[in-house]
């Protein structure tokens, strides 16, 4: 009784040691390959449970999801006016058939890395040997990134891999063209400045001058105007006093003289040399 | 350990753990069996209760072992043999235990914000990833926040191995894709908004093409300034365009200060012309129509009017005026006037010495004598000249 209870529970041990030791599952994320002594039997792309023959089958799982490659320290790359620039990129990568990429890099990720970047390295100093700085930065940065990435994955199926995209991210130029750029960001700085220093002052001196002839025209025609209604009042004036004065002008010089004797010697500091001659001593002879 | 570990599948090579457990546990149940009534879970026989509630306690910690937990602000993702099940809402759940189900859980609320050009503070530069190239060959600085969120669970878990990261790739790349194809003026100024904008866009453009289940919310733009080395020249370009301004208002200034005040003086001078006119006719009508009244009452008897009025004249004159009367008939000799000395005379005493003229004259037209005439007025004179010496 005792022995066919243990033998019992030690088969039940032994075929639930078989049952998961031939029990694996694929997860959403991974893609796995059974081998048997070596040899690839069969490739799981779907996630679940599968079975396998224990002890001479054996599983390995590779990550399915998009990978990236990130290179550490910027490359230099020559450009067509033979300026260097250092470009960082990164790709991303998946891999979609894990047969190829066991068989053509040994499903080592450090490997299909290395090779990667090596063909991104290449083509990419094989396109920016043919474009501008400006064409790297700016025009023709799209194309060059879609133009990577289709031939870069034409190269990495070969392993395997399906390259998604390649990006540029840093596209800079070295140390020394930097510097260089700086000088003449600092001199157009410079340029823009007194541009504007002495377009203020042209400015500035525009209005003054403005202003001055304003009040010069002001003031000439106001004396103008001045001098037209004093002109005026001196000629009614005239007409006033001719009109008056034509009516008996003897006496009018005679009654204007004593106006003006009486005016003009009006003074203490008028001092008049007289002699009794004049009629207004005729009496006091 | 974490799902996203490349080596994670390995365990299930074997599960031998559970093996271990199980025979241990039979073991165990064995030993019991064999203890208190030498028989073992037999079908048909009742199990031996200190067995058994092992069994079920053994088994209601399985079970337990599935219940979790999904916060308000994340999700729970569920996969049955590592195929997707379930995408579970917050609130308690339960999924059947290990080895059968396993769960991710993902916060899909929380805002995260990656850091370019920056770290913690704008103020502290990464200048490697700060320092990009513009359109027109420049360089400028930028440091920039960008905020993003895991919207879709999901996508976030399956797709892609460190979806956290590449925000930060897309998002240097990104900046620099579109910076690369603004002008300096453009990114420094009025475009920082419409950059981040773009940049926005074109990062959630690549992420979704990755299938990241990630959405960025926000690109701030914390800071677009030249480099440090050229820091100083715009600095003094901004200043020159507060001077020209200051130069334009200064003019303007010089402009509302002078002419509104040549209208003051082209008023006046108007008005002056104004007063002239009518003071000078005024004067000219009065004069005339004096004129005319007199010359009225002279036509009714000249001689005498005429006579009068000169005499009245002469009187006016004479009465105002300094005099010396001259016989020069009777005097042939040089005569010696000091007039200066009579002009500074009369101009500082006038008053009193009017008087004492006004009485020689008397003394003078009473005594007749020509010589004597002449000998007061010296005497005068030297009377002038002993009160200037005094």
């Amino acid at each position: 009784m005792k022995t066919s209870i243990t033998t019992a529970l030690v088969s039940i041990a032994v075929v639930l040691g078989l049952v998961s030791s031939a029990l694996f599952t694929v997860d959403q994320r991974q893609n796995a390959m059974v081998f048997r002594l070596g040899e690839i039997t069969s490739v799981k792309t779907e996630p679940g449970l599968y079975w396998k023959l224990p002890i001479i089958e054996d599983v390995r799982f590779y990550d399915a999801r998009i990978h990236t490659v990130d290179t550490e320290e910027p490359e230099r790359f020559l450009t067509s006016e033979k300026k260097n620039v250092l470009v960082d990129s990164f790709i991303k990568w998946r891999i979609v058939d894990v047969k190829q990429y066991y068989i053509s890099v040994g499903g080592d990720e450090r490997r299909a890395r290395d090779r990667l970047n090596k063909t991104v390295n290449d083509s990419l100093r094989a396109e920016f040997g043919k474009r501008t700085v400006y064409q790297v930065i700016s025009g023709e940065r799209d194309e060059i990134m879609e133009l990577m990435r289709e031939k870069v994955d034409v190269d990495a199926r070969k392993i395997g891999v399906e390259v998604l995209d390649v990006r540029l991210k840093r596209v800079d130029l070295t140390q020394e063209i930097s510097e260089a750029v700086y000088r003449r960001m600092e001199a157009e700085r410079k340029r823009v400045a007194n541009e504007l220093r002495s377009t203020g002052f042209a400015e500035s001196e525009k209005i003054r001058a403005d202003a001055d002839r304003e009040r010069e025209i002001i003031i000439a025609e106001a004396y103008r105007d001045a001098q037209q209604i004093k002109g005026d009042g001196d000629a009614s004036a005239a007409a006033i006093y001719a009109g008056a004065f034509k009516k008996n002008p003897d006496f009018y010089s005679f009654y204007k003289s004593l106006e003006a004797y009486k005016q003009t010697f009006s003074d203490k500091s008028d001092i008049l040399v007289v002699e009794p001659e004049s009629p207004f001593f005729k009496h006091m002879k | 350990m974490a799902m996203n570990d490349p080596q994670w599948g390995r365990k299930n090579d074997g599960p031998p753990d559970l093996d271990e457990i199980w025979r241990r546990l039979n073991k165990r149940f064995g030993s019991f069996g064999k203890k208190t009534n030498g028989g073992g879970s037999a079908p048909g026989r009742l199990p031996p209760i200190g067995g058994g509630i092992i069994i079920l306690i053994a088994i209601l910690v399985w079970a337990a072992s599935g219940i979790y937990i999904v916060d308000a602000s994340e999700r729970g993702v569920v996969f049955r043999f590592g195929r997707y099940l379930e995408t579970t809402q917050p609130g308690p759940h339960w999924h059947i235990p290990w080895p059968v189900d396993s769960k991710e859980i993902v916060n899909v609320s929380e805002v995260r914000t990656i850091e370019v050009g920056y770290r913690n503070n704008a103020r502290n530069k990464v200048p490697n990833e700060a320092l990009m190239l513009t359109d027109d060959e420049n360089i400028v600085d930028l440091q920039f926040a960008v905020q993003y969120v895991r919207t879709n669970p999901e996508e976030y878990l399956f797709y892609n191995r460190e979806p956290d990261i590449a925000v930060k790739q897309i998002a240097e790349s990104a900046i620099r894709e579109i910076v690369g194809k603004s002008k300096m003026d453009f990114v420094l100024q009025e475009g920082r908004e419409e950059i981040a904008l773009n940049a926005r866009d074109l990062m959630q453009s690549v992420l979704d093409r990755y299938r990241t289940g990630i959405s960025v919310s926000q690109v701030t733009m914390q800071n677009a300034q030249p480099p440090d080395q050229v820091q100083a020249a715009f600095d003094d370009a901004v200043k020159a365009k507060q001077d020209q301004e200051r130069q334009k208002n200064e003019g303007q200034a010089y402009f509302n200060d002078v002419v509104p005040k040549a209208r003051g003086t082209a008023a006046r001078l108007s008005q002056e012309a104004e007063a002239y006119r009518g003071r000078v006719v005024a004067a000219a009508e009065g004069e005339a129509s004096r004129f005319v009244s007199v010359l009225t009452e002279y036509e009714k008897a000249p001689k005498v009017t005429r006579e009068r009025m000169y005499i009245e004249a002469m009187q006016t004159v004479y009465t105002n005026t300094t005099k010396v009367l001259v016989d020069q008939k009777s005097n042939s000799n040089l005569l010696f006037l000091p007039l200066d000395r009579l002009i500074s005379g009369s101009s500082s005493t006038a008053g009193n010495r009017a008087f004492e003229m006004m009485t020689d004259n008397f003394s003078d037209s009473n005594a007749g004598g020509d010589g004597q005439t002449m000998g007061d007025r010296t005497r005068d004179a030297f009377r002038v000249r002993d009160r200037e010496s005094r």
